[in-house]
C-alpha cells in the first residue's frame, strides 16, 4: 500500500488537515470576489484571525470561542478595507495590499506577550473506534470539526451562490453594478456584507493554522497563506469545489514534499520545497491560456468601485 | 647594534605599556547590545541568549545597559541593525546566530572601538570580532543515547535547519549514539530551511511521524515539533531544544539540551568593565557548563535514564568523545581511524554524513 515508502492513506488525511486555512480563506475571498471587490488583504485578514482567535481561545478555554473570535477578528479588519473602498471609494488593490501590512504589523502588537503559550487543544471530532477503520478511517473520521466544517461550507457557498436569491443578487451585484442598482438593490451594502463574510472565513483560516496547525502564536504564523488562497480563487474560476480541488492540491503538494524527504527520497530538497509554488505558477498559465474561459468567468465588475450619482 | 636592539625593547615596552594601559582603564558603564534571529518568545534558542542577557543586566545592575534587537534576518538587514547599534553607542555586541557571520565582521572593520562577539561562527577577521559556541553535539549524543534505546519502530528522525557544520555535528553525533546502543536504528532527516518558522517545524515534524519516526531531535528553534509530538499522545517522543521547554515535561520531551550563555556574558561584560577583555574563539561543551542536559525524565526507563546520564557524565569528565573511531563518512571512505578522536577544526568544517545514514545533503 506504499509508493516510494509513502502511505497514500496517511498523505490524504494529513493533506485535507493542511488545507483548511487556505480553503476557508479562498472561499471567503471567492465571495467576496463574486460581488464584484478585490480585497488583497488575505493575508493581513488571516493573521488577524490568527491572533484574535488564539487569545481569545487562552483567555475562554474554548477552542469554539476562539474560531468565533478568530471570525470576528478578521472580519473587524475586512470592514476597514469595506469603509475605505466602499464609503471613501479608495483603490481596491492599494487598499487591499495596505491590509495586509496592517494586518501583520498589528497582529504583531496584540500578539506581544502570547508567545510561548499552549492553546487549549481542540481534538478529533470522532469517537476513536471510527478512526481505527482501515483506510476510510483516518481519511473520513478523524478529523476535528472544522475539517467537517470547511467541507460545510464550499457545499453551502456553492448552493447559495447557485440556488438562491441572494446568490443570485450577489452575482448581479459582481457582475453589472449598475444594472443591479437600477434594480433596487443596494450595492454598497450587499457588498459590505460580501467583505464581512470574506473577512470571517479568511480569519477562521488563521484561527486554524494558530490553534489546530501549529499551535501557537507566533509573529508572522501564516507565511503566505493568504497569497496562495487569492491565487487558488483564479485557479478555481471562482468556482467553489474547484476551490475545494486547488487547495487540496496545493496543501497536498506541501506535505507530499516533506513526507517524500522524510521517506528518505533521491530528489535534491530545494525542488521539493518550490514544487507546490511551482505547480501553483503552472495551474495559473494553463488555466489562462485557454484564452477567455477562464478569463470570462471573472465577475465583470471585479475591482470596480460603485457611486449611486455617477 | 645595541643601540638599535635598545630601541626596539624601549619601543616594545612602550607599546606594551600603552596597551598594557588601554585595557587596565576599563570602563564604568558598558552598554551591552544583542542581536536575536526570532522572537524572545521562541521558548528555545532566543529565549535563552535573552536569559544571558538579563543575567549581566542582573549581576552588573547600574554599570551595564542591555539593549536589544528581535527577529533581525540574516543578511543585510542584520548590517543595518548592527551599524545603528554600534552608532547607537553599544560597547559590546553579541550576535547570536550563524547567519550573522559576515555582517559581523563587515561592520566590526568600521567600528574598532566597539566589541563584537559572533555565536557559532569561525570568522574573526578583525582584532574586536570574538566568537564563542558551544559543543551542542555532546548533548546530541546524549539524545542518540536515549533515541536508539526508546524507540519502538528503530526510525528516528532529526529537523534540520541549514546543513552548516554546527547541524551536520548534531546530526552525526546523534546518529553515531543511537546506532551505538541499536545497531537496527534508521534516521530520517527532514530540512526545514528555517530556524524558526513554527508552521514548518510542525509539517516537518507530522512528515516525520507519518513516516514511522517515533524518536524526533530538532535542531530549529521553536516549540512546534514537541507540540506536534505531543498530538501523538504518548506514542512520540522528543527533546527540548536549546532551551528546556519543560512545558512539554513528562512527555514528549523526556530530556533537553540547555544552552547556558549566562556564564560566558556576564564574564566578558565583566572583562570589559575591568579591562581585562581581549579577543577570545571559545568553544566549552558540557564540561564547562555552556551545554546543560534537562533533567530526563520519567516517560524513559530507570536504565535508558542511567545510560543517558553516564554518556553525560563520561563526556564531561573527557573519558568519552562522540566523535570516536572508526568512523567512516556515507560514501565508504575513512574519518577517523580506531580510536583516534574528530579534531575540531573537521567539527567545524563538517560537510558529511557518516556511514549509515542515508539521503543526500542539500547544497
Amino acid at each position: 500500500m506504499d509508493f516510494g515508502g509513502i502511505n497514500p492513506v496517511i498523505l490524504i488525511a494529513s493533506l485535507m488537515v493542511a488545507s483548511v486555512p487556505i480553503l476557508l480563506a479562498a472561499l471567503g475571498e471567492l465571495v467576496t470576489e463574486k460581488a464584484g471587490v478585490l480585497n488583497l488583504g488575505v493575508e493581513g485578514m488571516m493573521i488577524m484571525g490568527a491572533i484574535c482567535g488564539f487569545i481569545t481561545a487562552v483567555h475562554s478555554g474554548s477552542p469554539v470561542a476562539g474560531f468565533v473570535g478568530g471570525a470576528l477578528g478578521g472580519a473587524a479588519l475586512s470592514l476597514v478595507f469595506a469603509f475605505v473602498t466602499q464609503v471613501l471609494l479608495a483603490n481596491q488593490v492599494a487598499t487591499g495590499l495596505a491590509l495586509t501590512l496592517f494586518g501583520l504589523g498589528l497582529s504583531s502588537l496584540m500578539g506581544q506577550n502570547y508567545n510561548g503559550i499552549k492553546p487549549p487543544l481542540t481534538g478529533a471530532l470522532l469517537p476513536a473506534t471510527l478512526r481505527e477503520i482501515p483506510v476510510v478511517g483516518p481519511i473520513v473520521f478523524g478529523h476535528d470539526w472544522m475539517v467537517y466544517l470547511s467541507i460545510l461550507v464550499v457545499a453551502a457557498v456553492w448552493w447559495v451562490l447557485k440556488a438562491t436569491r441572494l446568490g443570485l443578487i450577489l452575482r448581479a451585484v459582481g457582475e453589472s453594478h449598475e444594472a443591479a442598482h437600477a434594480l433596487g438593490y443596494r450595492v454598497r451594502l450587499i457588498r459590505l456584507g460580501a467583505i464581512a463574510f470574506g473577512g470571517a472565513l479568511a480569519g477562521l483560516g488563521g484561527a486554524y493554522i494558530s490553534l489546530v496547525r501549529v499551535p501557537q502564536w507566533v509573529d508572522g504564523i501564516t507565511a503566505g497563506a493568504g497569497w496562495i488562497a487569492l491565487a487558488i480563487v483564479v485557479f478555481a474560476s471562482w468556482k467553489p469545489w474547484r476551490a475545494l480541488i486547488g487547495a487540496y492540491l496545493f496543501g497536498g503538494i506541501t506535505v507530499l514534499q516533506l513526507n517524500l524527504q522524510a521517506a528518505g527520497s533521491r530528489i535534491p530538497v530545494e525542488y521539493l520545497s518550490m514544487s507546490p509554488y511551482l505547480v501553483t505558477i503552472l495551474v495559473l498559465v494553463i488555466m489562462s491560456s485557454g484564452r477567455g474561459r477562464a478569463a470570462l468567468n471573472a465577475p465583470a465588475a471585479l475591482g470596480q468601485n460603485f457611486h449611486a450619482t455617477r | 647594534m645595541l643601540r638599535r636592539t635598545l630601541l626596539a625593547t624601549a619601543a616594545a615596552g612602550l607599546g606594551l605599556m600603552t596597551a598594557g594601559g588601554a585595557m587596565a582603564a576599563g570602563m564604568d558603564k558598558v552598554k551591552a547590545c544583542f542581536v536575536y534571529v526570532g522572537p524572545i518568545g521562541d521558548g528555545g534558542w532566543t529565549y535563552q541568549h535573552h536569559q544571558g542577557a538579563l543575567a549581566v543586566q542582573e549581576a552588573y545592575g547600574d554599570k551595564v545597559e542591555i539593549q536589544y534587537q528581535e527577529s533581525v534576518p540574516e543578511g543585510a538587514d542584520a548590517e543595518r541593525v548592527l551599524t545603528q547599534m554600534a552608532l547607537g553607542g553599544c560597547n559590546i555586541i553579541f550576535t547570536t546566530s550563524f547567519g550573522y557571520m559576515d555582517p559581523t565582521n563587515a561592520v566590526a572593520a568600521k567600528f574598532p572601538d566597539v566589541k563584537f562577539e559572533h555565536a557559532t561562527g569561525f570568522k574573526r577577521e578583525h582584532p574586536n570580532v570574538s566568537t564563542y559556541n558551544a559543543r551542542f553535539y555532546e548533548g546530541r549524543a546524549v539524545q542518540g543515547t536515549i533515541a536508539g534505546m526508546m524507540t519502538k519502530s528503530n526510525k528516528i528522525g532529526y529537523i534540520g535547519s541549514f546543513p552548516i557544520p554546527e547541524v551536520m555535528n548534531g546530526i552525526n553525533a546523534y546518529y553515531l549514539a543511537a546506532k551505538k546502543v541499536n545497531p537496527n536504528v534508521e534516521l530520517s532527516v527532514v530540512w526545514a530551511f528555517t530556524w524558526f518558522d513554527p508552521a514548518k517545524e510542525a509539517d516537518s515534524a507530522k512528515a516525520l511521524i507519518d513516516q514511522g519516526v517515533d524518536v524526533i531531535a530538532a535542531h530549529t528553534d521553536s516549540t512546534a515539533p514537541l507540540a506536534e509530538a505531543a498530538k501523538a499522545g504518548g506514542a512520540v517522543i522528543g527533546f527540548g531544544q536549546a532551551s528546556d521547554m519543560e512545558a512539554y515535561k513528562p512527555s514528549p520531551r523526556v530530556s533537553s539540551i540547555i544552552d547556558n550563555w549566562a556564564p560566558y556574558y556576564v564574564e566578558r561584560v565583566g572583562a570589559l568593565l575591568d579591562g581585562t577583555y581581549e579577543q577570545s574563539d571559545v568553544w566549552a561543551g558540557i564540561a564547562g557548563g555552556e551545554v546543560l542536559i534537562g533533567d530526563i525524565t520519567d516517560a524513559v526507563p530507570a536504565e535508558v535514564k542511567a545510560a543517558a546520564e553516564k554518556v553525560r557524565d563520561d563526556i564531561a569528565a573527557g573519558t568519552l568523545h562522540p566523535f570516536t573511531g572508526p568512523i567512516k563518512k556515507q560514501d565508504g571512505s575513512d574519518w577517523l581511524a580506531e580510536g583516534a578522536t574528530a579534531p575540531d577544526g573537521d567539527l567545524l568544517g563538517m560537510n558529511f554524513y557518516v556511514e549509515g545514514i542515508t539521503g543526500d545533503i542539500p547544497k
